[in-house]
């Protein structure tokens, strides 16, 4: 009824007022509300447990909130939309492939689900790099070939919005920084990414927006950098113990305190500028680094606790 | 490529790049049927070996009955040893005109088998001796198809469990393992309907069963088997292709039930043994006690089975389609609403 006046011409792939769901006393969702733009890519983040996939699945139209409402591209997702669904592209926790069946096949496969012909699987093939492994079966290929692959099964039918749900899980470092140039690139071709994850650090490379959940409920929204800066954290210049006397940091300029431990000395500023370039002027900055607050210390500073993925 | 035919596609080669699912779909109910093929490839048509010393118009006569093998021995004495030895079951000598038949008393049955047949053919030289015509004559045959052979029920029995075991486990573990792997959530996400699913796997599952049966019935055929096709064995198909459905249907159930491919094997061989034991798959059911053909009849591998041999073998008219049928077809009605009911996208 008020659909299309809502969502009408202003950019927004989804939109979500007050949605939430229990099972029986755990409010796995406990009022989530969001908006994300078209061609943004946006992240959900959290500890295990925080709500972050049944969010996605409800946005999805796998699961029927208890109360509250989801706008997909302006439509609703449930009850199962047939419509909606070619437009929306989604890769699941568990990677959910056809038993025996190549790279090439699986894709092939899930295309002719939508309709798609078969040259679309090479062309998402060289999209995520398998085109080397397209006659590999999926059990022999890597947990990040995996994962691509199933990226690449959610891309096959040219979705306009892509739901990732922990695509970096369980990946070692080279396979996580690989998938990140795949999912830059995929944004790159105008896509609204929505994607959760519990690696904080990704996610402040990757997003445009975060929202930060716990316990159901999402605590901050924001860009990462306006979420760290929001923090007014100050900087940790930290050196060598023993490089630098400590009564002489305590007098440098901008220095606001300074504490030890057995590996080093670490000064706490809000004017870095000053502290290095003083720093500097006394030939003192070999081994030093430079630690700004990060969206752990976002996520410590709303919850009181240190975040534990 | 349509929806369809590319699932039906994932489905086969799922299927033929299983080593196991390979072999225990073809390779093991062949195995039966190759065992109690050769096992009991002459049974039936073996002969009774008797003892015979001396020549004469009886001994001829008892060896064209072609129902006796005559073991030749010099001397009566020597016979008899064997007879009491208990190496052969009787002994007959003919001098002249005089003939003297000893027999082991410790097989009453045979002993009276042989007895008879002696007795018969001593009688009819007799007769023939009288120079007159037979008063009573008898016309005997047998009322079986001239070809029958026990290869002639093996085959329709085990063709009936090998296509049961395929059916019910390809729909169960395809489920399971589908779901598991959210395969099915997937599929759910894509524009799909669920009758596309279900209608090529059932497509799968009846292409595997008449490769199945072709490949029974083309190893029975074999001369070493022998097995032959009586006029009416087109009559057949529906009753295979219904028992493939019901056994499609069972297998959906028993996939809808189980979470674990572990628990759906599990518990499709609960479903498919006993059926195979008490149907008559591995012997013929009316040799079975009153009571188990009593109970087999709840079984659909039973009228399956049943269904099939009245037209490979019996050569029955289309009459006799009726009762496998509307069994066949109840259980594929009753088993399939059950499982469209119980039936879930994913683990909840």
């Amino acid at each position: 009824m008020f659909s299309h006046v809502i969502n009408a011409g202003n950019g927004a792939a989804v939109v979500v007022e007050d949605i939430r769901k229990a099972y029986g006393d755990l409010n796995a969702v406990d009022g989530v509300s969001l908006s994300v733009s078209e061609g943004e890519f946006f992240g959900i983040l959290g500890p295990n447990g925080a709500g972050k996939t049944t969010t996605l699945e409800i946005i999805e139209g796998l699961r029927e909130p208890d109360s509250g409402t989801v706008r997909l591209l302006g439509e609703s997702p449930w009850p199962r939309n047939s419509a909606l669904l070619p437009r929306i592209g989604v890769q699941l926790q568990a990677s959910s492939f056809f038993e025996k069946l190549t790279a090439r096949e699986q894709l092939e496969t899930f295309a002719s689900l939508y309709g798609v012909g078969a040259a679309r699987a090479a062309e998402m093939l060289d999209l995520v790099g398998l085109a080397d492994k397209a006659d590999t079966r999926e059990d022999k290929l890597s947990g990040g070939q995996r994962q691509r692959l199933s990226i690449a099964c959610a891309l096959v039918h040219d979705p306009d919005v892509l739901f990732l749900d922990e695509p970096t899980a369980a990946l070692d470092p080279q396979a996580r920084r690989n998938l990140w140039d795949v999912l830059r690139a995929i944004q790159e071709r105008g896509k609204t990414i929505l994607y959760t994850t519990h690696y904080l650090d990704e996610a402040e490379i990757l997003c445009d927006r975060v929202a930060i959940m716990d316990r159901g409920r999402i605590l901050a929204m924001d860009r990462p950098a306006a979420l760290v800066r929001g923090l007014d954290a100050p900087t940790q210049v930290r050196l060598e113990r023993g490089s630098f006397p400590r009564p002489d940091a305590e007098a440098l300029p901008g220095a606001d305190q300074v504490s030890e431990d057995e590996q080093s000395l670490t000064i706490s500023t809000r004017r870095p500028a000053d502290v290095l370039s003083a720093l500097a002027d006394r030939g003192a900055l070999d081994g030093l680094q430079v630690r700004t607050a990060t969206l752990e210390d976002v996520f410590l500073d709303l919850t009181g606790r240190e975040y534990r993925a | 490529m349509t929806a369809f035919r590319s699932l039906a596609l994932a489905m086969l080669k799922g299927f033929y790049r299983d080593r196991a699912t390979l072999f225990f779909t073809f390779v093991f109910p062949l195995m039966f049927l190759v065992v109690f093929g050769l096992l009991f490839r002459d049974a039936g048509a073996e002969k009774i070996t008797v003892g015979a010393v001396g020549e004469g118009p009886v001994i001829t006569a008892l060896r064209e009955t072609g129902v006796l093998e005559l073991e030749r021995h010099d001397s009566m004495d020597e016979a008899v040893r064997l007879v009491r030895d208990g190496d052969l079951p009787a002994a007959i000598e003919q001098r002249g005109e005089a003939l003297t038949f000893r027999f082991a008393a410790s097989d009453q049955t045979q002993a009276g088998t042989i007895r008879g047949i002696v007795d018969g053919v001593v009688n009819q030289l007799n007769l023939a001796d009288t120079n007159q015509a037979p008063r009573y004559t008898v016309d005997t045959s047998n009322v079986e198809d001239s070809s029958l052979k026990p290869i002639q029920y093996i085959t329709p029995g085990v063709m009936s469990w090998g296509v049961a075991v395929t059916s019910v486990f390809g729909a169960a573990l395809t489920l399971v393992n589908w779901r598991k792997k959210q395969v099915l959530r997937r599929i759910r996400l894509a524009p799909v309907r669920a009758t596309t699913v279900l209608t090529s796997r059932v497509v799968v599952t009846i292409g595997v069963a008449m490769v199945q049966a072709l490949i029974f019935l083309g190893i029975g055929a074999l001369p070493v088997f022998g097995l032959q096709l009586v006029g009416t064995w087109v009559l057949a198909v529906p009753v295979f292709l219904l028992g493939v459905l019901a056994f499609f249907a069972i297998g959906m159930l028993v996939g809808a039930l189980c979470r674990t491919e572990e628990a759906a094997s599990g518990a499709a061989n609960i479903v498919v043994l006993p059926m195979a034991f008490l149907s008559g798959t591995f012997f013929p059911i009316d040799q079975s006690p009153a009571w188990m053909q009593a109970v087999s009849n709840v079984f659909p591998l039973r009228h399956m089975n049943d269904g099939i041999m009245d037209f490979l073998v019996r050569g029955r008219d289309a009459s006799a389609l009726l009762v496998p049928c509307l069994v066949l077809t109840a259980f594929v009605v009753v088993v399939g609403a059950i499982s469209a009911k119980v039936f879930q996208w994913e683990d909840s």
